[in-house]
């Protein structure tokens, strides 16, 4: 599905990521945490395609195509989605209008016709009631005046509408609180299937304890630093990342 | 940016093309000549002929104004011809007898003038260079007493409705440009809703310029009695070419006691080409007045063409609890210029206006906002709220803004606010990232900017500013 390798990638003359790999295999969720600055967001948005950042060396492999030779557009159309750590606000847009266009877009990219108007909202109310959303939603303004855990609840309504091969997490349970977590947990389970691959970045171990991912990586300055299986974040959890760190630097 | 992109915006201004009619043009030139030939033409009473010279004799001793946010070379009124009408029939009596070639015109416009394939309940006013060529829906609209026709025919047919009404809002001596209209103004539309009328249908006007080195001098007039209801629309295109032309029109509008208008423009003249070249001058005094109590005229514009906007539609607030509208979307591209906005005129009591205003600059674009809410010192609890935002897309474009506020009166509420946002790029990736190319993101995004001014609009044409909006901003990115 999706093959990093040795990624290097700068924003102005920073180097953020100092040669990453990573190999991801369809149905596998992988988890990345690690401390902040150490390059989890630069990882998911340079995946996604977002030209602030320069890929200096490396390259990445998507569905057999080149990632980074894509436009933003393409790899969402390709299969690939990321839900954002802030949402942004988009005044006058309705949400559905957004969505819309952006289901018709994929399904005419892949050579399909477009989803008629009634079929749409028939799906989208469909998916907002297992995600516990009031259906005013799609009239709203895209995340315009929504609460954080509301903006989070659209991501994930947006994964599933979308229906990625890739799905991207950038910190989706920061700022939730507990209910909101599980009800998010619970939309990207239902998603689970072997054709689809999870990369989940986070800061903390609790979202792994309702999505159990197949593996754990710890992101340190730029590289991965360690991987291991779902008792890596419980290991991390109780000891923080000092000691990854101190390993490294050792 | 793409290859696609370029050759999007090189295809984007698709009214560009030319009618292949014989013409009949005045020589160019401005003087008394051309003036008594415009009246012979209009076949008008001698009280027309007298106001329009005065006009002329008013507008010699008149400098063209220098205050707008706008640079543009000097205009040679003498190099201009003042009345272009196609040679065959220039007055049809039936839509049989219009010239194919310019029925086609309107066909390919999207305006087709066989009233069972217009879209229901619009009624259609076609206006080539300087004559109304054909008004759909007379007769039906008749039989309410309603009159929907050109100023040139109401001239003949209702003159004592013209002589109370002409110039009772713009006076001929206004100001430069309206001034020249009130000399030189050939066709237009002519509008009068009697007592207790609701017009069941939209009214519209559609504005063509086709002849070259011509100028269109277009005077509208819409006259809506004790509780009448009208909404009223206008739309304008014009060929591509190199030289500027001068579009310079004056709309006045009276609604008395209890009588609304709602008038609606969607402007698309010639923007001119990526350097700049061409595209038309477009300077528009309109002004409406809320003579009645209870009266409301509302003004909605999506100005998305001409080379220069200089426009500035008013409302004059007499009647008691009168209320005043103005909804603009104004977008500069390549090197168009704007500078338009409004005037509220608070003279009654309890008066109220709300101005809300979006303009959108990209490429070399400039674009101002220039508003004025005056009360005046007998206007009790009176009203105003303004909410002004520009948006700009790329960094060689400008936006500015200008709002004045006079207050005479110590009761009145005034609530002023402005934003001035670069377009976000979180806002393009965000999009892009689901699937949308960056055009259509910033379609999107701006559609959305300019919602509140959208939803003013007439259903149709709400969908068709939005088309029209798209289609302007192919090019802005990248």
């Amino acid at each position: 599905m999706l093959e990093i390798r040795n990624l290097h990638v700068k924003i102005e003359d920073k180097e953020i990521l100092k040669g990453l790999n990573l190999t991801i295999n369809e149905g596998e969720i992988h988890s990345i945490m690690g401390p902040n600055g150490s390059g989890k967001s630069t990882l998911a948005q340079v995946l996604a395609g977002r030209d602030t950042y320069e890929v200096t060396e490396g390259e990445v492999v998507f569905k057999g195509k080149d990632l980074l030779d894509m436009a933003p557009e393409d790899r969402a159309c390709e299969g690939v989605f990321m839900a954002f750590q802030y949402p942004v606000e988009i005044p006058g847009v309705a949400n559905n209008y957004l969505l819309r266009e952006a289901l018709n877009a994929k399904r005419e990219y892949n050579g399909l016709e477009p989803l008629k108007h009634i079929d749409f909202t028939k799906l989208a109310k469909e998916k907002m009631k297992n995600l516990d959303m009031d259906e005013s939603m799609l009239r709203r303004a895209v995340n315009q005046g929504f609460s954080g855990g509301e903006k989070k609840r659209n991501e994930i309504f947006q994964m599933q509408i979308l229906d990625p091969s890739l799905a991207i997490l950038d910190e989706t349970d920061s700022g939730l609180d507990i209910d909101a977590l599980k009800v998010v947990a619970k939309g990207v389970i239902d998603m689970k299937s072997p054709e689809r691959s999870f990369l989940i970045i986070t800061h903390y171990q609790r979202l792994l304890n309702y999505i159990v991912p197949d593996f754990v990586h710890v992101l340190v300055d730029g590289k991965i630093a360690k991987s291991g299986g779902k008792e890596l974040a419980l290991e991390l959890e109780e000891k923080g990342y000092g000691w990854v760190e101190e390993a490294v630097n050792a | 940016m793409s290859v696609d992109l370029e050759k999007l915006s090189k295809e984007d201004y698709k009214y560009g093309f030319t009618t292949n009619v014989e013409q009949e043009l005045a020589p160019k030139g401005l003087n008394e000549e051309t003036i008594k030939l415009i009246s012979k033409k209009k076949n008008e009473p001698e009280w027309l002929l007298e106001w329009r010279l005065k006009a002329y004799r008013q507008w010699l001793t008149m400098k063209e104004p220098k205050w707008a946010h706008l640079k543009f070379p000097k205009i040679d009124y003498n190099e201009i011809s003042y009345y272009a009408e196609p040679k065959k029939n220039p007055r049809p009596k039936s839509l049989d007898e219009i010239d194919p070639e310019i029925k086609s015109t309107y066909d390919k416009l999207g305006i087709p003038l066989e009233e069972q394939k217009k879209l229901a309940g619009v009624a259609v006013d076609a206006v080539f260079d300087s004559v109304s060529l054909f008004t759909t829906f007379k007769e039906k609209l008749a039989e309410e007493g309603i009159i929907f026709c050109s100023i040139s025919e109401a001239v003949e047919n209702h003159p004592e409705l013209v002589k109370k009404y002409l110039g009772s809002v713009v006076p001929y001596h206004d100001n430069f440009f309206a001034t020249l209209n009130s000399a030189v103004f050939t066709d237009g539309s002519f509008v009068y809703i009697p007592k207790g009328v609701r017009c069941p249908m939209e009214l519209s006007t559609y504005f063509r310029i086709n002849a070259e080195n011509t100028g269109q001098f277009e005077r509208t007039l819409i006259i809506a009695e004790e509780g009448s209801y009208v909404s009223y629309l206008e739309g304008c295109t014009a060929p591509k070419r190199d030289q500027n032309q001068l579009h310079a029109a004056v709309v006045e509008l009276i609604a008395h006691d209890d009588a609304t208008i709602k008038y609606s423009t969607i402007q698309n003249w010639y923007p001119g080409d990526q350097e700049g070249k061409g595209g038309i001058y477009n300077f528009v005094t309109k002004r409406g007045r809320c003579a009645g109590k209870n009266s409301r005229i509302s003004w909605t514009q999506v100005e998305t063409g001409s080379a220069i906007t200089w426009k500035y539609p008013s409302c004059i607030l007499e009647g008691d609890n009168s209320v005043g509208e103005f909804y603009s979307v104004a977008l500069t591209n390549r090197y168009q210029q704007a500078d338009t906005g409004t005037k509220m005129l608070h003279i009654g009591n309890n008066t109220k206006s709300t101005i809300i205003s979006k303009g959108i600059s990209a490429g070399h674009g400039q674009n101002a906002y220039r508003g004025l809410v005056e009360i005046g010192k007998n206007a009790y609890n009176a009203r105003n709220y303004t909410q002004c935002d520009s948006m700009l897309i790329g960094d060689k474009c400008g936006a500015h803004t200008f709002p004045y506020i006079e207050v005479k009166n110590s009761t009145a509420h005034m609530e002023h606010e402005a934003s001035t946002s670069k377009i976000g790029e979180d806002q393009i990736f965000y999009c892009q990232q689901r699937g949308l190319s960056e055009e259509n993101a910033v379609s999107l995004i701006v559609n959305g900017f300019c919602k509140e001014v959208f939803r003013e609009l007439p259903f149709e044409f709400a969908v068709e500013a939005e088309k029209l909006l798209s289609v302007s901003l192919e090019g802005s990115v990248g």
